[in-house]
């Protein structure tokens, strides 16, 4: 009757979720010299990820993280936790979803959004350090741009929507309303919409 | 070792029973077209015809007034359908597309999404607020009926939570303003004591595959002398009412579940109740912030909803189905969507509760050691959630 195999995610998945590495349970114990958090705990899930530094070779020490989430935010961030280890900050700060799904065997495409929380928050971490160690000329994080001016949807919202699982325009605008105004912004937003569905699905078949 | 299982998600559906699965199997040897004049076809009219009878009496209706469907969803599709039906050429129903209607923000999606495509058409349809408690807010529900509102639908007892409503009292002051009074039953039927004549609704979707009948059968009730328009038009089966073949095996497998309700849902309801109170006090012994969501009295007696603070209910979820335990839960994670579900939305749980709640439905098979094996990985799973937990870190 049991059918394990026929779990939803892989066994990958399956593995870090059953035994997530990295998690952060004794925050005073642990001397972290970044830390970045994202999401809301209002949609469902919410990260923080801690790290240290090897400030001679500006590497990754450690990586440790704590999240409000699903199976796979839980599983996506603990893989990443272990691959960022021994990493360059430079390295580490490019890592993507589609790195981290890629290393966890796939991922359904409604749940790539929850591995996007992981490498978020890592790189603000990156950036929290870059902060406090005077190095603030290297935190690149993007002002949001916007889209649709009648209903302010900015770039970030359409490749958030894109992960969780627009392809096409009308699905785009069900999510964000984008272009339910004057219009003007569909085909701009069309084809960012596709620039993001490459980005993220591109390469990684699911 | 085989690893144990305990099936506790019995209102998404539940298990045939062996009754049930012995009546199929020899009804499914019924090949016979109920609508034939010959011996094979009216073997299977007979069949179809005693089936009919026993759910009629079941529910305190009249044979005729049964229609059978595919199933639930298709029962509540029907009756918000015929509302839109334009009065013209040779149908009799004259219903007017001008009506409008009102039901609640806590109905299943076949309820809302059929009342979403009303709207879009041009129809006006209005939502009634419930309470924390899940209950129907009777004040703004008086004040949204109008002249114009031509149906009433609100639900007898809701999937997630379980919390039962006043569907007497709802369908009265319906019928005082002169509007028809449907209710969506299909977690209720077969669970608790329903009758349609004392509870005097127009219109009752029923189902199979939730009281251990089979799945692709289910039942609305329209009450005689009720203006009905067919959402699936065709043949002269079910009085003109529902055109297709009829589903004889389907028909047969409810008409038996049945039978076994009218044995066993007395019996059943009361271990359920007692399972209940075990669960809620052993959760509330072994596990802090919690939180018992939907109407504590006025609830179907298998139904549990619990949100855990600081847990997130897809991880929950697939902890315990890696311990052999199925639930349901209310977090947004697990629909595929962002939203948490709309029902605790509605009854105004924060966005936080509701994404954190798991909903329990024991069923016939639920034992007592079911409950006790659940309420001990239960513990163990919750914690080790929360202490990974970004905001309930450092709690306990």
């Amino acid at each position: 009757m049991t059918d394990q195999g026929g779990w939803i995610y892989s066994d990958t998945v399956k593995d870090h979720f059953m035994n997530p590495r990295n998690i952060l349970r004794d925050e005073k114990g642990f001397k972290w010299d970044g830390k970045g958090k994202t999401g809301n705990i209002k949609c469902g899930d919410e990260m923080i990820v801690f790290i240290s530094v090897d400030k001679e070779n500006n590497q990754i020490n450690e990586c440790k993280w704590q999240t409000y989430g699903c199976a796979s935010a839980i599983a996506s961030t603990s893989a990443m936790s272990e691959m960022v280890k021994g990493m360059d900050l430079d390295e580490a700060y490019k890592i993507s979803p589609k790195d981290i799904v890629k290393e966890l065997g796939g991922l359904p495409d409604n749940k790539i959004h929850c591995s996007v929380l992981g490498d978020k928050a890592l790189r603000m971490a990156i950036d929290n350090y870059y902060v406090q160690n005077g190095m603030k000329e290297k935190v690149t994080t993007k002002e949001a741009l916007i889209i649709c001016e009648c209903m302010e949807v900015t770039d970030h919202e359409i490749e958030e929507a894109v992960l969780e699982g627009a392809r096409n325009f009308n699905q785009l605008q069900e999510i964000t309303k984008i272009s339910t105004g004057c219009g003007e912004c569909r085909q701009d937003a069309t084809m960012l919409m596709q620039e993001y569905v490459n980005k993220h699905f591109g390469e990684c078949s699911i | 070792m085989q690893q144990r299982t305990v099936y506790l998600d019995n209102n998404a559906t539940t298990p045939l029973h062996p009754e049930v699965i012995k009546t199929l199997t020899e009804a499914m040897e019924n090949y016979g077209n109920p609508s034939s004049l010959h011996q094979f076809g009216r073997h299977s009219r007979t069949r179809v015809e005693q089936a009919r009878e026993r759910i009629a009496n079941f529910i305190g209706a009249e044979p005729e007034e049964i229609i059978f469907v595919g199933s639930g969803s298709e029962a509540n599709n029907t009756v918000l359908s015929s509302l839109t039906c334009q009065p013209v050429g040779h149908c009799e129903v004259g219903c007017q597309s001008s009506a409008s209607i009102v039901t609640t923000n806590i109905e299943h999606p076949c309820i809302l999404e059929s009342a979403k495509c009303l709207k879009d058409r041009g129809m006006t349809v209005d939502f009634v607020k419930v309470d924390r408690d899940g209950k129907v807010d009777l004040e703004e529900y008086r004040k949204m009926l109008t002249p114009n509102t031509g149906l009433v639908s609100i639900m007898m007892a809701n999937n997630e939570t379980g919390t039962i409503q006043d569907i007497k009292l709802l369908a009265r002051i319906a019928h005082e303003n002169g509007s028809l009074f449907h209710t969506d039953s299909v977690q209720a039927v077969g669970k608790i004591p329903v009758n349609v004549k004392e509870l005097n609704v127009d219109f009752l979707s029923m189902s199979a595959h939730k009281i251990y009948g089979p799945k692709g059968i289910g039942v609305l009730y329209v009450k005689k002398g009720v203006a009905f328009c067919p959402l699936i038009k065709g043949g002269h089966q079910e009085r003109g009412r529902r055109a297709g073949t009829e589903n004889t095996t389907g028909i047969v497998g409810l008409g038996k579940a049945i039978e076994m309700r009218e044995l066993e849902m007395e019996s059943e309801a009361k271990h359920l109740l007692e399972l209940k109170q075990l669960l809620k006090e052993g959760f509330s012994a072994s596990i802090p912030d919690i939180e018992f969501v939907g109407h504590q009295e006025d609830c179907l007696p298998g139904t549990l909803n619990v949100s855990f603070a600081g847990a997130e209910g897809e991880a929950i979820l697939l902890y315990l189905d890696l311990e052999g335990i199925a639930v349901s839960t209310g977090s947004a994670c697990a629909s595929g969507s962002l939203d948490p579900s709309h029902v605790l939305l509605a009854m105004g749980l924060e966005a936080e509760s509701a994404h954190g709640s798991v909903r329990i439905s024991m069923g016939r098979d639920t034992t007592r050691e079911d409950v006790e094996y659940v309420i001990e990985k239960m513990e163990s799973v919750i914690s080790r959630i929360r202490s990974m937990s970004t905001v309930y870190h450092g709690r306990n």
